[in-house]
This record gives structure tokens, sequence and C-alpha cells, in this order.
């Protein structure tokens, strides 16, 4: 314990404490980033030498990237301030649109991708907050469904105003107001084409560098970049006094309004500032894919960024950018590789030697989320802190609450307690500066056996 | 006018249909405090057994699809599907929520996401990706019709309320009246008391689980019946609208679960007739988020403000 008081605050949570320790987290990290930059360009070599194995394209990893920015976003929202947004998507989609509006022959605007990057964030900042601002008192599972509800009217939204007519009722003249037919968003077609990020300099790559799906590569590193700001960003939101202010309101909120927190301006700007890098991820995919369709932004990938979070460890930085490297990864380039290789053809014959339409027809990537829930169940079960969990995270979800303090902690709690009590040797107390003094376990009763 | 009186017959058959879903949640929930997320995917699972079962009373006994007969052994099935929505509702509560009886409240529901999404994937498995057309063992016969000699409402509807408005009220008597229903309304009230007033907690909340999920599958037959088809992502569409629903009759109340279906039925067939059919979604989730706003505890306050 006396080694949790001394741990240097800032250190980033490893395996023992100390200098040597953090020097190889820091050598860990370095070789993460070298790997990042170099993996685009020992690709093509390294799936060539050794064919036999899923190797992720950079397409994939790009969607990667994209996917840890958006749950690295939702991740100040969820993990810092305990908010379960259930719709984040729609941000995402607001991101994407406001590119596509600005930056296509679709209404003839076409601004620099460079600043129409910073208004689509802005756009889903002000979104988040139009959400936020009536909506967070709400308790948390209320607002889980209102934010789920809002995604599906942004994606409806976005769909239906691809053909829109606005009239006056009959017995006020009738007159159109909008329309007839009126085509603002693309509707099912979507908006295509939407212009790529450009860098005009001429090199080995042509005239200009170009951000697009052509050009997987440089739109990697471009990604890339957006990541290491976003990570950036939110380890120092994370140790700011904003970020401390998130961690008390989803400890206690009521204690930490009695501290002096204001709560609604301090949850209102996790929302905003969750929302933001939503957009911010938005305006990369848009611009990258080059073209957007309303049906992409839906609930499914919320659901897929909740998962990430959970997966890798709620509220851990280091666990998210994993999780959604892991997941996606998975989804993209190991599923599909099993389906090819292993499970989809024996499925077929079974299909087709039984008679049976759906075993025939079977592709493994259709069941992606059959695979996403039940890791969601047994996560939730087994390992609720994630695989790289946070220190507060770990004990919140152990059930190491108020409720421990104030009624006295029963035998699962206790147990719970000393899990906190191995997580504070470990790591350096981030997210709780002043937590209790854990207690050692007295007995050995396990939580399964106390919820019998 | 005819119009009118026609869309809100629609709206109350809709809306009975949606009430027996809704009651699940509200059920679940004033005992759990927790959205089952799964719960409407079990009712998808039950308009997916009645498209096998109808399939089997069909191809496999040879009973033409159009006979009395056919659609009498169709709802003898009932109770068999009833009984299969309401064990699989038994056992997620046992796999993927009693563990987490004492975690934190978000643990239960995210673990439940996971469960609605497993569900809709067995769903997939089963019925394929697009929308699977179910025998048409219902009749449509039209029986009532307006004075001007337009159709107002036929068999189907009234076999759709002989089905669902009994169920309402016998879920209104077990609750109010019998020794369990006594005891599921105590442990939603205190779950610790009730424990240590002799009330088997877990017993209890099987319980209830069995009976939302066995109303979810009811719903189910008749969605498929009536909507002749059936759909792997009916659950998410159900879903939100009983989900709504119950939030607006004041989640846990079980009258205000029905009122709220039948508003919610109302406002979606009003919206699909006079506005436009795309629309709908939109405007009821917008009601949703209105609601939660403005009445969190619902539109009939009173008596549900002890949950909220």
């Amino acid at each position: 314990m006396t080694e949790a008081v001394r741990a240097p605050r800032r250190s980033i949570p490893n395996p023992l404490a100390g200098m040597e320790e953090r020097r190889r987290q820091t050598v860990i990290l370095a070789l993460v980033v070298i790997l990042a930059l170099v993996y685009p360009l020992i690709y093509r070599p390294l799936s060539n030498a050794i064919p036999a194995l899923p190797w992720p394209g950079t397409a994939v990893l790009v969607v990667c990237a994209t996917f840890a920015i958006l749950a690295l976003g939702l991740n100040i929202v969820m993990g810092f301030a305990g908010l379960l947004d259930l719709g984040y998507v729609a941000f995402y989609a607001i991101g994407a649109y406001t590119t596509a509006f600005l930056a296509s022959s679709h209404f003839g605007v076409h601004i620099s991708w460079w600043i129409v990057l910073w208004i689509a964030v802005a756009a889903a900042a002000i979104f988040g907050v139009m959400l936020g601002a009536p909506t967070l008192k709400l308790r948390g599972d209320y607002l889980a469904i209102v934010t789920l509800g809002f995604g599906e009217i942004v994606r409806l939204v976005f769909r239906n105003l691809g053909d829109i007519t606005i009239a006056l009722p009959a017995f006020l003249g009738g007159a159109v107001i909008l329309g007839p037919n009126a085509n603002l968003t693309g509707g099912n077609v979507g908006i295509n084409p939407i212009d790529p990020p450009i860098i005009p300099i001429p090199g080995p790559w042509g005239n200009q560098l170009i951000f697009s799906n052509q050009n997987a590569i440089a739109s990697w590193y471009l990604v890339l970049a957006l990541l290491a700001i976003t990570f950036f960003i939110c380890r120092r939101l994370r140790d700011s006094k904003l970020g401390r202010a998130w961690m008390a309101i989803r400890e206690d909120e009521t204690a930490a309004a009695a501290m002096g927190i204001n709560t609604v301006t301090t949850k209102l700007l996790a929302f905003s500032l969750g929302a933001s890098f939503s957009g911010f991820a938005g305006a990369f995919t848009g611009a990258y894919n080059t073209a957007i369709f309303a049906e992409t932004f839906s609930y499914n990938v919320s659901i897929l960024v909740v998962i990430i979070i959970i997966v890798g460890g709620i509220g851990s930085l280091r666990g998210v950018v994993f999780g959604a490297f892991a997941l996606l990864y998975v989804d993209r380039s190991l599923l599909p590789w099993l389906g090819d290789n292993i499970v989809n053809d024996p499925m077929h014959n079974l299909g087709v030697s039984t008679g049976q339409q759906i075993l025939a027809d079977f592709k493994l990537t259709t069941y992606n989320y059959l695979l996403f829930g039940i890791v969601l169940v047994i996560m939730m079960i087994r390992r609720p802190e994630g695989l790289f969990p946070d220190a507060g995270a770990k004990a919140e979800m152990h059930g190491v609450g108020i409720a421990a303090e104030v009624t006295g902690a029963t035998g699962d709690e206790l147990t719970a307690l000393g899990e906190l009590e191995e997580v504070s040797l470990d790591e350096a107390p981030i997210a709780e500066p002043d937590a209790p003094p854990p207690e050692p376990p007295s007995t050995t009763t396990g939580p399964e056996a106390a919820a019998r | 006018m005819e119009e009118l009186v026609k869309a809100l017959t629609i709206g109350v058959t809709n809306g009975l249909i949606i009430a027996l879903i809704a009651i699940g949640y509200t059920l679940v929930y004033g005992i759990l405090e927790l959205i089952n997320f799964a719960h409407a995917d079990v009712f998808m699972l039950g308009t997916a057994f009645t498209y096998f079962a109808t399939e089997l009373i069909v191809r496999g006994l040879g009973i033409p699809a159009s006979s009395t007969l056919a659609l009498v052994v169709t709802l003898m099935a009932l109770p068999i599907i009833m009984l299969m929505t309401a064990t699989i509702n038994a056992s997620i509560e046992r796999l993927a929520y009693r563990p987490l009886r004492n975690a934190p409240r978000l643990a239960p529901l995210i673990s439940a996401i996971g469960m609605s999404f497993v569900l809709q994937n067995i769903g997939l498995l089963l019925l394929g990706p697009s929308q699977k057309a179910v025998e048409p063992v219902l009749p449509r016969t039209d029986l009532v019709f307006f004075p001007s000699g337009a159709a107002w409402f036929g068999v189907d509807e009234i076999i759709v309320l002989g089905v669902t408005v009994p169920l309402l009220l016998a879920l209104r008597w077990f609750v109010a009246n019998t020794r369990q229903g006594k005891a599921m309304r105590a442990t939603a009230q205190d779950r610790e008391a009730s424990g240590l007033m002799g009330i088997d907690v877990n017993r209890t909340i099987s319980l209830t689980f069995l009976i939302a999920g066995g109303l979810a599958g009811a719903a189910g037959l008749v969605v498929a019946l009536y909507y002749g088809q059936t759909f792997f992502q009916y659950g998410l569409q159900f879903g939100l609208l009983s989900f709504t629903a119950a939030v607006m009759g004041g989640i846990g109340n079980l009258t205000g679960a029905t009122l709220g279906g039948l508003f919610v039925g109302i406002v979606a067939a009003m919206s699909d007739r006079f506005i436009e059919a795309k629309w709908t979604s939109v405007i009821v989730f917008s009601l949703l988020i209105l609601v939660l706003i403005f009445r969190p505890t619902g539109l009939l306050a009173e008596q549900a403000s002890e949950r909220a």
C-alpha cells in the first residue's frame, strides 16, 4: 500500500511500479509505434513470405484506427464520466455528413478537408450539447435508451431527407415550402463522391498526395496521426482537473456535487468532447471512403464501439486502443479468413446435402455479432474490467462502490476489496486519488456464492 | 372520418400487440430495475417459432393454409410457443443476469445487450437474412363495413383481440390476486425485505422472466400471423416501440404499459396513414425522448412515482 502512495501519479499502469518498468513501458510503446509506422511497408513481403496467416491489410488497419478514435471518444463519456451512450454513431454520422455536405458536388461546395475536419468536429460537438443538455439529468439506463433513440433518429433522418416534400396543409393554401421531393442528404443512395483529403505536394505518389481508400498506405499515416492526437488529448484530459471531476461523478454524483463540482457542466463537457471525437472520426471516414450511406451508421456501430471499450477495459486508454485493433481485426480480417479457408465450405456442403438453404448460403462474417454478443456477456460476467483495466474501473466493476463504504462490506465486497488492493499495489491510483484504504479480505466467500 | 376510424382501429390492434411486449419490459424492470434488451429478441424468436409451426402444419401435416382447421391448430400451438419463449427468457436470466445481481447497474444492461445480439443471430440462423412469408393461416375476411361500404375491420383483427385481451386480463388477475403475484409485487418493492419475509427471491425473478417470455411468445405468434411475415430484425423494430410504450405508461406499471402500448400503436398508425410510414419511427422515438425528458416517470406518474 505504501508503494501505491509513492508511485508516480502519471506513470502508465504496469505490472510492477518503478523506474525500470517505466522504461520498459516506453520501450514497448516505441516498438508499437515503430511497428505501426513500418507495417504498411512490410505487409506485402510479409504476406508473400507466410501466406497461410491472416495478415491484416493496410485498409483494415485504417478501419481499426478509425474505430480506435471512436472508442477513445466514447471512452470519455462511458469510461471517464460513466454515462452509457448507445447512440454514439449519431455523431459519427453527423461528422461524416458535414464533410459530405461541405466537400462534394452534392451542394457544389468544395472546401478543403483540412478545414472541413474542424467544422465537422464542431458540428458533432454542438449536437452533443443539444442532446446532452436536456437528457443528462436522466438515470443511467434511461440515458442509454434516449441516446439509442437519438442514434436511430439521426440515421433515419439522414436516410429520409433524401426525398422530402414539406407543404402547408390544404386549408392554409397548400404552398410547397420545401421540395417537391427535395434531395438534402442523398437518401439511400448516399453522397458520392466526396473530396478526399489532399496535400498538393508532388512526389513519388504523383502531383498531389491523396488520402483516400485508393491510397490506403498514405491514409494509414494520416489516421495514425489523428489517432495519436486523440490519444494525447484523452490522456491529458484524464489527468486534468476535468478528468478527475468526471471520475468523481462516475463514482458518486451526489458526493461530487457536494465537493463543488458543477455536475451538469462537467457531464455536458464529457458528452460534447466525446461527440467531437466521433465527428473527427466521421470526417475522416467520409473523406477516406469518398462516399457515405445512411445505412452504414446503424445501431450496430454504436454497440461495436461499446464492445471495444468493454473488451479493452473501460476507462483505460491503451486498453481501448487495443480493443479497437483486436476487434476490428477479428471482424475485418480474421473472420473472413476463417470463413473462406475453414468454415464456409463445410457448412455449404452440409447445407447442400441436407437441403438447408440457409446453411448453403452460410458466410461466417454474417454472424460476427453473434461472436461479439457472446464476448460481451462473458466479459461482463468473468472480466468486467476488460483486458487492460484501469484501476478505478476495475474496482467499480467488481462492486466496490459507495455501498460497501456505507453499509460495511459484505463477503463478496470484501473479496472485491482484496482485488482492489492488488490493483493499488500494481498501479498508481489515478482514478481514485482519495480511495478508501482497502481492507484485507476476511472471508473466502466468492461473488458467485453471495449472489445465490 | 372513415380513414381516421380505420387508422384508429389498426392503431388499437397494433397497440395491444405492443402492450404484450411492453408488459415484459415493465415486469422485469419493476423487479430488477433492468432494461431487458434481449426481451424483444425473445419476441422475435416467437415469430420465428410461429413461422415454423405454420410450415409444419401446412407442409408437414398437409392441412390447407386457408382452412379453419389450420387456424385452430396454429392457435393450439400458442401455449407451446409461449412455453418455449418463456423457457428461453428464464434461461437468459439464469445465464446472463443472475451472476451480475450484485454488480453495478450497467453490468447487467451490457450483458443484456450481448444476449440480444446472440438471440438476433440465432434468429438470423433460423430465418436467413431476409423477411420470411408466413403461411396465410389467418383469414383476411372483412366483417364490419362503414356505411359507405368501405371495409372497417375483419376476422384477423378480431382474432388478434381475442388472443391479446384475455392474456392482458389474465396477467392483471395473476399479479393482483395470486400468492405468486403478491410475491412478485413484494420483490419489486424491496428485494431484500421480501427475502427476509421468506419469499424465494430467485424463484420469483425466474417466474417473472417466464411470464414476460410467455407474453412475448404470444405477441410473436400474433405478429407473425397478422403481419404475415417474420424477420430477424423484428426485435429491434418492435423492441423500441414497446419500450417507448412501457416508459410512457410509467415503467413498472402494468396498466400503464397497456395504455402506453395503445398510445404508441395509435400514434404509429396515424403517422403511417397521415404523414409517411418512413417517418413513423422518427416520430415514436422523438416521443420517447420527449417523455423521458419532461415526464421520466411516465404519463401516469402518480402510481409509478415510487419506482422512479
